[in-house]
């Protein structure tokens, strides 16, 4: 009787907070018909607006998953690292978390923009940072960098570094050692890493936002220009795009499902 | 480490390669901002943070974030046992469903609270009737920190529960407690350290959250203006050391709020 209540109650709560503003956002971008959604997403700031996001995408997440994996590695392993400092900068790799979007792309702009030194310097040099892609990666970079890391760390610090230390004494090359030993316990792990990543650097929204200045065709990321298209009231062209986007994060949803799986098993 | 990378040099490289991306990348802007907001002294800070513009919205920020947070504590355990405890169709996707919010564009998940309750839509003319205002109010807010902060307490809490020992239950249920007194004295106290995290953290997402909200809020100053929003505002007015006080402050509390969390964890891992 009580189990009955609590599932049905289950259900509600998630039919009225998931699945029925995704539903609406796939008939919402329907309400004109094939031709209003085919005319929101093939403007040309659309297409500009995607194409930026998915260069931001791949940027980040290589960048990340590269340097992720290394100071996962570190943080875990190196012994140049007294155990103070090492939970020090353990600590830190959470900062992002709890900085608001927003913050840190007003960070960037405090630091790299027009008015400070190093922004001038940079700007003197034909190299633009704030209001151009550069900031919007750093931006991004910023807002995912303690993904990958942590999904790495507990993994290795599972796995214990015995087999590495076994491998590297018997003569083995590092790279190898690498490849042949760390890399088979950490790879479902690095995975979901990325899928998160790509997940979170395809939604970044404010930080993404301030930095960039959301300048159309030149420095508008699809997520903002669903923004500037509810602002302008254009709401059946910001649900195309809205929809290309809810389309791509299922399908991260899906793979993140497939990856954590596959990671429970090794 | 030393074994993975024999070359001096080599190794001396990559230390420092990837020491100096950390620290310039995370640790550099924070600092940035701390002196930024202290850049012209400690009057003009004072003066940012008590225009009561700047002070209504960090306060009522932290206000409907603590609504979502214990709306969240409520729903999420509830959740999160139905999911672990109870075998039933479709419980694997709904399980699925849960990190949802995660994957999708915070902008993209204001924009769906904005048609599904807006003053177009069915529900948002049935509570307008009603008296009720929805979108461009306080209610909105909430209903956007809830659904981006979702999956906090949940998934702290489901680890929890399948790790715990049944035979603690059985053992209140032999010895004669009832159902609802063995949930209490036995079963969530084990879940409490989770809710907590869990609490704890969707809190601080809470505070800081901005896609979502800036769509549906209506962001009218000292009454649905958020602290985020209000920011943002200050740096599109040009004053980025408004900005970087308002920053500081919401900085500062969600700092507090992650060591907390961290001090819960380092506590339940040494026990």
């Amino acid at each position: 009787m009580m189990r009955r209540l609590w599932i049905t109650l289950t259900y509600i709560v998630f039919a009225l907070l998931l699945v029925a503003p995704l539903v609406k956002i796939f008939t919402g971008s329907w309400a004109d018909g094939w031709s209003g959604f085919a005319e929101g997403i093939t403007r040309p700031e659309s297409l500009h607006a995607l194409m930026m996001t998915g260069i931001i995408v791949v940027v980040v997440t290589a960048l990340n998953t590269v340097f992720g994996i290394m100071l996962a590695l570190y943080l875990v392993r190196a012994e140049w690292i007294g155990r103070r400092l090492k939970r020090l900068l353990n600590s830190l790799v959470d900062l992002p978390f709890a900085v608001s979007p927003v913050i840190g792309g007003l960070m960037i702009v405090l630091i790299l923009g027009p008015n400070t030194v190093i922004g001038t310097l940079f700007e003197d040099a034909g190299f633009k940072i704030v209001y151009a892609l550069p900031g919007m990666i750093l931006a991004t970079l910023f807002v995912t960098f303690p993904l990958m890391v942590r999904e790495v760390m507990p993994v290795l610090q599972e796995i214990g570094a015995q087999q590495e230390e076994a491998a590297s004494t018997l003569g083995a090359y590092s790279w190898y050692t690498f490849w042949k030993v760390t890399w088979p316990s950490i790879r479902w792990g690095v995975i979901y890493g990325v899928v998160l990543t790509v997940a979170r650097s395809l939604g970044e929204f404010g930080a993404v936002l301030v930095v960039s200045g959301n300048i159309m065709n030149k420095t508008q990321t699809a997520t903002t220009l669903v923004y500037q298209d509810v602002e302008n009231f254009n709401v059946v062209a910001a649900n195309g795009i809205a929809l290309v986007l809810a389309a791509f994060s299922v399908g991260l949803l899906l793979l993140m499902e497939w990856a954590k799986k596959r990671k429970e098993v090794h | 480490m030393n074994a993975m990378f024999r070359g001096k040099g080599w190794s001396f490289g990559f230390r420092t390669t990837i020491m100096l991306y950390f620290i310039i990348l995370i640790v550099l802007p924070i600092i940035g901002i701390y002196t930024q907001s202290f850049s012209l002294g400690w009057t003009p800070f004072w003066e940012s943070v008590s225009d009561p513009l700047a002070w209504k919205s960090v306060l009522l920020t932290v206000k409907l974030a603590l609504i979502a947070t214990i709306l969240n504590m409520l729903l999420g355990t509830m959740i999160g046992w139905v999911l672990i405890r109870y075998r039933f169709p479709g419980r694997r996707l709904l399980n699925s469903l849960v990190d949802l919010p995660f994957a999708l564009p915070t902008a993209v998940g204001g924009l769906m609270i904005l048609l599904l309750l807006g003053p177009n839509s069915l529900v948002g003319g049935l509570a307008g009737k009603a008296g009720i205002e929805i979108v461009f109010h306080e209610p909105a807010i909430v209903i956007a920190m809830l659904f981006v902060t979702f999956p906090f307490v949940i998934r702290a809490i489901q680890p929890l529960l399948e790790e715990m020992d049944k035979s603690e239950e059985e053992a209140a249920y032999t010895l004669g407690a009832t159902r609802a007194k063995t949930f209490f004295s036995v079963i969530f106290p084990t879940m409490l350290p989770g809710i907590l995290s869990g609490a704890m953290l969707a809190f601080s997402r809470g505070l800081a959250e901005f896609g979502a909200v800036v769509l549906v809020a209506g962001n009218i100053p000292g009454k649905t203006l958020i602290a985020s929003v209000y920011i943002f505002g200050e740096i599109e007015s040009n004053n980025p050391q408004g900005a970087a006080a308002v920053s500081v402050l919401l900085l500062t509390l969600s700092f507090l709020i992650l060591w907390t969390v961290n001090l819960i964890q380092a506590r339940r891992n040494g026990q």
